[in-house]
């Protein structure tokens, strides 16, 4: 329990020490040892209770009870007061009513708000934790140098370093205290503190333009945050049959129309945090915050937080109409969002809607629930914060160093930054092809999705969206691998960003191909076989299949440049007519015409004006009719 | 080990039979357009030519990512051949193409790069059929693995004609024939010169061709497993499915690439259709 105590606590020691560290190699040094010490009791964690099944712990405390609904109220001051500061009106409207709520339900129901065991750490918890210490805190580490260069860059944003630093490890602790809590006023209260933490990173600049979109997050979250509170007084107003408010009973409940009906109000909370549509506005929004905070948000924290518990109440969705409307929410979401990311040509929406293309596909597999398909989400949590976390990382470098985010701009990056272009690229197979982690999930979802009841709707959806997928993906690829001629190679310049963090992540990327086998016999299938009684797996000839695959995919690159013929070089056909070899047409009198090559958007089929209604209406009905369903169910 | 004799067997046999395919192919094309048509082995003869041509390059990456094309491509029949999972077949294909479209995009030119992105549009349009083909046959034969499906007794054909005709039409993308050849083609009706070949040339081209053979055998396999509880018919089927793709690509001119996107997708409605309906009548049966 120390350990468990020690993550949720140590980053908010950390936090408020970084408050008063104004130097940046000081707060380097500060974070580093941090994230040292985080991603190690991460790693103990697993160690520790990796081989058991789930642990409780009692961890009672009036206090702390008394301090978080403290809290609670606190930032629901301040959000009034930000409101009322920015004219947000809806946003202190829900913060009202949300408070009210609270208050509601701590006074109505004192007898019934308390869980045998406030905290628990199973394989499920190990992950996430596992996820949260190790890339959140790289990304934290990245950060330190990235912000400096930022307000470098930026010198019209006021420099907030030390508020900066702070929520990013407060943001790390609810992290932690979120995938630890068994009891579920403990979950609200992290939660909370994730979306106020969102809500301050996104507006970090201050622009008029991040202040809005920090609101548009916050307001969205909000409204999961009240449908959660919801779910509490209805949890506690029916105790004995729903196992109140302690996780575990709730997931063991025997009647399970009644626990469906809060498990469809937190699902609609997850629905919120993970960004899915309609509500994928706030995370694309997002993208004005420094990229780290991107980085943060899209692959070790909040989403994520969002797809957890939805994967955490699988069970209870599993077999129910209700259960199946949301996962319909998420597969919609998944083919709606992929087709929009074919006609972005900025790096950061590509990632963004590729994001919530992925969480729709979790959250598919969590509301569809069988025990395939919560171990493909499970993977699919892993590596998609795996690979996103890099991409992220990545684009931040290079906005850094050739001073725009745009694909196109992107050309030929194989020449100005080899290391750069080779490490994305390797962030960019691991989310789309095989055989990288995010393509074997898939697989595996779709093998899962053909055994589950009307499971076939979800295998056309998928069967579309995976398409699209490799469309987009591919085409920002091809641009980085281009070899263009007499382009200078411009990545020595670029010493001040810590590298540490880029290599550590694309090795976990291609880590993540080796060990899954590991993480899932050691993790995933436990977690399953616990819940459901069965577990899944991928057959070991598969398996053998793709380590072979990644081999040769390591090997060819070695062995062609070490057994590489020499060739004669030629310019590229210009369709006959007199040019020079680099892309440019010459004409009389010595003028030459530039030749550009651009990727395909296709804006006209697959742009977000086009999408983004139709498919926003359909996962609001969905939405709704997940609420009808689980009503009728009871 | 039957598996890796068939795996072996692949990789030695399916360059052999796909030339010759592709021999027997212009044969009938040649005769269709009321020509003789080159010698059987001429495609052999073509090859052979190419690999003694000087080695030129754009940029020599080029020639790794043809390379990793061939190989993977190859890596993607043999795991079919050895009665592996057919959905992990799909995506290694996948995988080999994309090296094949970053092969294209590596030279920075504005021929290949039209056919590059323009290949990226055939995979998007084919994808959600070839997954589909390879759930249909799961329902019915009960198996993703290649050996399960060949092995079934059940007449595949009979519960997936939706699928196999969805299939068809996605066939003359993957086959690169008229009307879908719209990345590259072997017609001399290309407005893009050749495409996503267009800077390829000697052993790069020639290994380019044989991971087309390569690919068609693979094809020619998938069509066979909606007859595989018949070997005598499934041959037949085969044979009659490429005679009508020959013909298709002789009787059509190229579309634009909105018509190949859609046609695709189409193509996977339909197969998606068949499939509700093959779902229904099972839940009803049971």
């Amino acid at each position: 329990m120390q350990t468990l105590l020690f993550l949720i606590l140590f980053p908010i020691l950390v936090a408020c020490l970084l408050l008063f560290v104004k130097r940046t190699t000081l707060r380097y040094a500060v974070v580093a040892l941090s994230a040292l010490a985080i991603g190690g009791a991460s790693a103990y964690l697993l160690i520790r209770y990796a081989s058991g099944g789930a642990v409780y712990f009692a961890a009672s405390s009036e206090a702390a009870d008394l301090a978080m609904v403290a809290i609670e109220m606190a930032l629901a001051l301040f959000i009034i007061y930000m409101g009322a500061k920015f004219r947000n009106y809806l946003a202190i409207a829900l913060a009202v009513v949300q408070a009210a709520l609270i208050v509601y339900l701590e006074t109505s129901f004192t007898g019934s708000l308390h869980a045998a065991n406030n905290l628990f750490i199973d394989q499920f918890s190990i992950i996430m934790a596992l996820i949260i210490g190790i890339i959140g805190s790289l990304i934290a580490v990245y950060a330190v140098r990235y912000m400096e260069t930022y307000h470098h860059h930026h010198p019209e944003v006021r420099d907030r370093q030390t508020m900066f630093f702070f929520v990013i490890f407060a943001f790390l602790a609810a992290m932690f205290g979120l995938v630890f809590s068994n009891n579920l006023m403990w979950v609200f209260f992290f939660w909370e503190v994730t979306t106020i933490a969102s809500f301050l990173l996104i507006g970090y600049s201050e622009t008029e333009e991040a202040t809005t979109n920090a609101f548009r997050a916050l307001v969205m979250n909000l409204l999961g945050g009240v449908a959660f509170v919801t779910a509490l007084i209805f949890l506690a107003a029916t105790g004995p049959a729903s196992g109140g408010i302690d996780l575990a009973r709730v997931l063991a409940s025997g009647d399970a129309a009644v626990v469906l009906i809060p498990a469809v109000l937190i699902g609609f909370a997850g629905i919120t945090k993970a960004a899915l549509m309609p509500f994928s506005s706030w995370l694309l929004g997002a993208m004005v915050a420094p990229t780290p905070v991107s980085a943060l948000l899209h692959s070790s924290t909040m989403v994520k937080a969002g797809v957890y518990i939805l994967v955490r109440f699988a069970p209870v969705f599993a077999g129910t109409f209700a259960g199946f409307s949301v996962g319909l929410v998420g597969a919609v979401t998944f083919v709606v969002a992929s087709a929009i990311a074919i006609s972005r040509s900025d790096a950061k929406s590509v990632l963004a809607y590729s994001t919530i293309a992925n969480l729709g596909l979790i959250a598919a597999c969590a509301g569809v629930g069988t025990y395939m398909l919560v171990w493909a989400a499970i993977l699919l949590i892993v590596f998609h914060a795996v690979a996103k976390s890099l991409l992220f990382l990545g684009t931040g470098a290079i906005e850094h160093r050739i001073g725009s985010r745009n694909i196109e701009e992107m050309e030929g990056l194989i020449v100005r930054m080899p290391k750069m272009a080779v490490m994305m690229f390797i962030g960019i197979a691991g989310m789309f092809l095989a055989p990288f982690g995010m393509l074997v999930s898939k697989w595996a979802a779709i093998e899962a999705f053909v055994q589950a009841p009307f499971g076939l709707v979800f295998i056309a959806i998928l069967a579309y969206g995976s398409a699209v997928t490799v469309f987009f993906w591919a085409k920002w690829m091809g641009k980085l691998v281009t070899v263009t001629r007499n382009a200078e190679r411009v990545e020595k310049g670029f010493l001040e960003e810590p590298w540490a963090p880029l290599y550590i992540t694309t090795g976990l990327v291609v880590a993540a191909v080796f060990l899954f086998p590991v993480i899932s016999s050691t993790l995933i299938e436990p977690y399953v076989l616990a819940i459901y009684g069965v577990t899944a797996h991928l057959a070991q000839t598969n398996v053998a299949i793709m380590l072979l695959m990644m081999a040769l995919l390591l090997v060819l690159p070695v062995s062609f440049f070490l057994l590489g013929r020499t060739a004669k070089h030629l310019p590229v056909y210009m369709g006959g007519r007199p040019a020079t070899p680099d892309l440019h047409f010459a004409g009389s009198l010595g003028m030459t015409r530039e030749a550009t090559t651009q990727n395909y958007y296709l804006t006209e089929y697959f742009g977000e004006a086009r999408l983004f209604r139709p498919g926003a209406a359909v996962c609001i009905v969905l939405i709704l009719a997940s609420w009808i369903l689980a009503g009728v169910a009871l | 080990m039957n598996w890796l004799i068939g795996a072996v067997l692949f990789l030695i046999l399916a360059p052999v039979a796909g030339g010759l395919i592709a021999g027997i192919d212009r044969k009938i094309t040649a005769r269709m357009q009321g020509r003789v048509g080159p010698p059987l082995l001429q495609p052999f003869y073509d090859v052979g030519k190419l690999f003694e041509k000087e080695n030129v390059v754009v940029t020599t990456a080029q020639n790794f990512y043809v390379l990793a094309y061939l190989v993977f491509i190859a890596l993607s029949g043999a795991i079919f051949f050895a009665g592996g999972d057919l959905l992990l077949v799909v995506f290694a294909f996948t995988l080999a193409h994309v090296f094949l479209v970053l092969g294209a995009y590596a030279v920075h030119s504005p021929y290949s790069h039209i056919g590059a992105e323009r290949e990226l549009i055939q995979v998007m349009a084919y994808e959600p059929m070839i997954i589909l083909a390879a759930v249909g046959l799961y329902m019915v034969t009960g198996s993703f693995y290649v050996a399960g499906i060949a092995a079934a007794t059940a007449p595949a054909i009979i519960y997936l004609p939706g699928v196999f005709l969805g299939l068809a039409v996605i066939l003359t993308i993957k086959l690169r024939k008229s009307p879908f050849d719209i990345s590259t083609s072997h017609h001399a009706h290309q407005e893009i010169v050749k495409g996503i070949t267009t800077e390829f040339s000697g052993s790069t081209l020639g290994e380019v061709e044989i991971a087309h053979w390569y690919e068609n055998v693979f094809l020619l396999g998938l069509v066979y497993l909606f007859f595989a509880w018949n070997p005598v018919i499934g041959i037949v089927a085969v044979a009659v499915t490429y005679v009508v793709e020959i013909f298709i690509d002789n009787v059509t001119a190229r579309v634009r690439w909105q018509a190949a996107l859609k046609s695709g997708w189409l193509a996977a409605l339909l197969g998606i259709a068949n499939l509700a309906i093959l779902s229904y009548m099972t839940i009803g049966g049971a």
